[in-house]
């Protein structure tokens, strides 16, 4: 119905083509606009083309990881079959098949490896430089990748004892939570 | 399955930016590069093409392969494309193999292409960053470096591998392309110039890292009656094997490691195993093309390799997973010249990803195009008629044998093909 009463609209104002009418192509034109290009090179043409999107993101069956952060909590996965531990969310067991449950993490672990980013992806660019971990927790199979803070490059080594901290204002992304360190910060000796 | 046998290839010269050429213009360039090689094939005679990209944002065009195939005029016979990351240049030549193998196909065309160009190199890391978790570990700080960093850090940590030893890799790949007139980078470096280039993620620095690149690349495989009827000195694809593992590395298992024939469990008693010091994809990859191939050492069976040093850090850990030295080693086997021209197994002669560049889609066939003239001993032929990276066959008791190795991710895809000269 409402389709009908556009195209009756759209009929009624049609211009001077209509059927009968002698086309007044010279009368004929696209509304102008001020949305020029930017060109960065005529030989070749080269111009700025801009992309942007924003998605309706579902975490799924891991929506719980990402709640347990905004209430402090760090939720890892335990298999029901065979008791492999996954410090990140895994709704099937990678061994076994088997279903697994929620589990909750230690909050306290061990830095396994890490690095110092002086570069990074355009996203995080303005956090340059910023220290990542991977995070292993004892009597938990697999690791966490996470941020560190309060130590430099200098200080950061294998082995060392961290904390889980939590933002207040949660984004609801794995940045919630950050790794501190949990024991007396010293130059480290060796390379890593 | 049948024999399948490689009888030409082609690449563009790898560059930062080549705004002048559209991606169907560079494979169309490298496509003509190999028809010239093998003039008595028809364009009639190819049943088919295998396309490889890597990344829809880069290009920034859905089904860009197609437009490949309508642009070399190979409508409408079949195509597809292939994605598997860094892998993906590597998974096309195989599916390529498996068109010819399979008897669907006696002539399949293998293509492929990278735009790393269109956007500027920390938006072109945040793309690739993408082929991480996007749920887990990009919001974290999405940067390959900064993975590979942390695996090698690990890495260090349990074998005592030192940053000196990354940067001999680096030191050598670019030595190597010195004599590649392909390669995007012509620099003679030293170990101290390498470690005084800016630090990306700490131990890695700039020139431990392959940069962005526009290039194209195409292999033709096809069966023995065609090899027979228009090539003269076809190479033989001998050995395919392909690997994968979680996606995300905190993942990993830390078991027990999947061993090769000419190795011993005593040696990994205490080893844990992959971590994410190694590559359990690359050994898996390399246990199945062995077996395929025959190859019972390496070291002796095979002479020479071209590997996805995309880091230097990951040609050493690679070295590990094909076994030319235990888990460990690898530091020591740079160190002892052994991958080296003219040492006891030249690994990336043509100078690798590093020197090269790593245009993601061609960069898997650039390898296998590198691997297809040395094993011809066509090398100076297609370089200018310099021959220095030309390696001599090992052995005369057996044909000369070439490995190539294709790498995705923190290490998720990994494809090991081995070819073998028939001349
Ligand atoms: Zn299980």
């Amino acid at each position: 119905m409402a389709e009908k009463k556009e195209t009756a609209k759209r009929t009624r104002k049609a211009p001077s083509s209509q059927l009968g009418h002698k086309p007044q192509w010279n009368k004929l034109r696209l509304p102008e606009t001020d949305q020029g290009t930017v060109v960065f090179s005529t030989d070749p043409l080269i111009i700025k083309n801009h992309y942007e999107i924003d998605y309706i993101h579902s975490y799924a069956e891991d929506s719980p990881f990402f709640i347990g952060l905004s209430q402090g909590r760090l939720m890892g996965s335990e298999c029901t079959g065979c008791r492999y531990k996954y410090a990140t969310p895994r709704a099937y067991c990678m061994e076994c098949g088997k279903k697994t449950k929620w589990i909750e993490l230690p909050l306290e672990g061990k830095v396994h490896t890490w690095t110092t980013c002086y570069f990074g992806s355009e996203a995080f660019l303005k956090e340059t430089p910023f220290n990542l971990v991977l995070v292993e927790f004892p009597g938990i199979n697999t690791l966490l990748l996470a941020r560190m803070i309060g130590v430099t490059q200098e200080e950061l080594r294998v082995g060392m004892k961290i904390r889980a901290q939590f933002r207040r204002n949660s984004r609801f992304d794995p940045t919630d939570v950050y790794f501190v360190p949990a024991e007396p910060v010293t130059k480290r000796e060796g390379t890593v | 399955m049948r024999p399948v046998y490689m009888i030409s290839g082609g690449i563009t010269k790898f560059s930062k930016a080549n705004p002048r050429q559209s991606f169907r213009l560079m494979v169309k360039e490298s496509f003509d590069y190999a028809l010239r090689d093998v003039p008595m094939l028809r364009r009639a005679m190819i049943d088919g093409s295998v396309g490889s990209y890597f990344s829809d944002h880069f290009t920034r065009q859905l089904k860009a392969a197609t437009m490949v195939q309508d642009f070399l005029g190979l409508c409408p016979k079949p195509s597809k494309r292939i994605e598997g990351g860094g892998a993906t240049g590597g998974l096309c030549f195989q599916a390529a193999w498996e068109a010819v193998a399979s008897g669907r196909m006696d002539c399949c065309l293998a293509f492929g292409f990278e735009t790393m160009s269109h956007v500027n190199t920390w938006k072109g890391n945040e793309f690739i960053a993408l082929a991480s978790d996007t749920n887990f570990d990009y919001p974290v700080g999405g940067f390959y470096s900064g993975y590979y960093a942390m695996m090698v850090v690990r890495h260090m940590y349990e074998f005592g591998t030192t940053v000196e030893q990354l940067a001999m890799v680096s030191v050598k790949n670019h030595k190597n392309a010195l004599h590649n007139i392909w390669a995007q980078k012509h620099l003679d470096l030293t170990i101290e110039d390498v470690r005084n280039s800016p630090l990306v993620a700490y131990p890695l620095t700039m020139l431990d890292i392959c940069t962005m690149s526009d290039g194209a690349a195409c292999c033709i495989l096809a069966s023995e009656k065609v090899a027979e009827k228009v090539c003269p000195n076809p190479v033989r694809v001998i050995g395919i094997g392909t690997g994968t593992d979680a996606m995300r590395m905190a993942d990993r298992p830390h078991g027990e490691v999947l061993l090769l024939k000419h190795e011993d469990p005593s040696w990994y008693k205490n080893l844990k195993y992959p971590g994410v010091h190694s590559f359990r994809a690359g050994r898996n990859a390399t246990r199945l093309a062995y077996e395929h191939a025959g190859i019972e050492n390496p070291l002796e069976d095979l002479d020479f390799i071209e590997l996805h040093d995309a880091y230097t850090s990951s040609e050493i850990q690679t070295y590990e997973d094909l076994g030319l030295c235990r888990y460990g080693e690898g530091g020591k086997f740079i160190e002892s010249g052994a991958p080296a021209l003219g040492g006891k197994i030249p690994v990336n002669p043509s100078g690798g990803l590093i020197a090269c560049g790593h245009p993601v889609g061609a960069t898997g066939l650039m390898q296998a195009v590198f691997a297809f003239w040395q094993l011809q001993g066509t090398v100076a032929k297609h370089n200018n008629g310099d021959a220095k990276i030309q390696v001599k066959p090992k052995k005369k008791s057996r044909p000369m044998r070439g490995l190539i190795h294709s790498h995705a991710g923190t290490g998720t895809y990994v494809t090991v093909s081995i070819m073998e000269s028939t001349s």
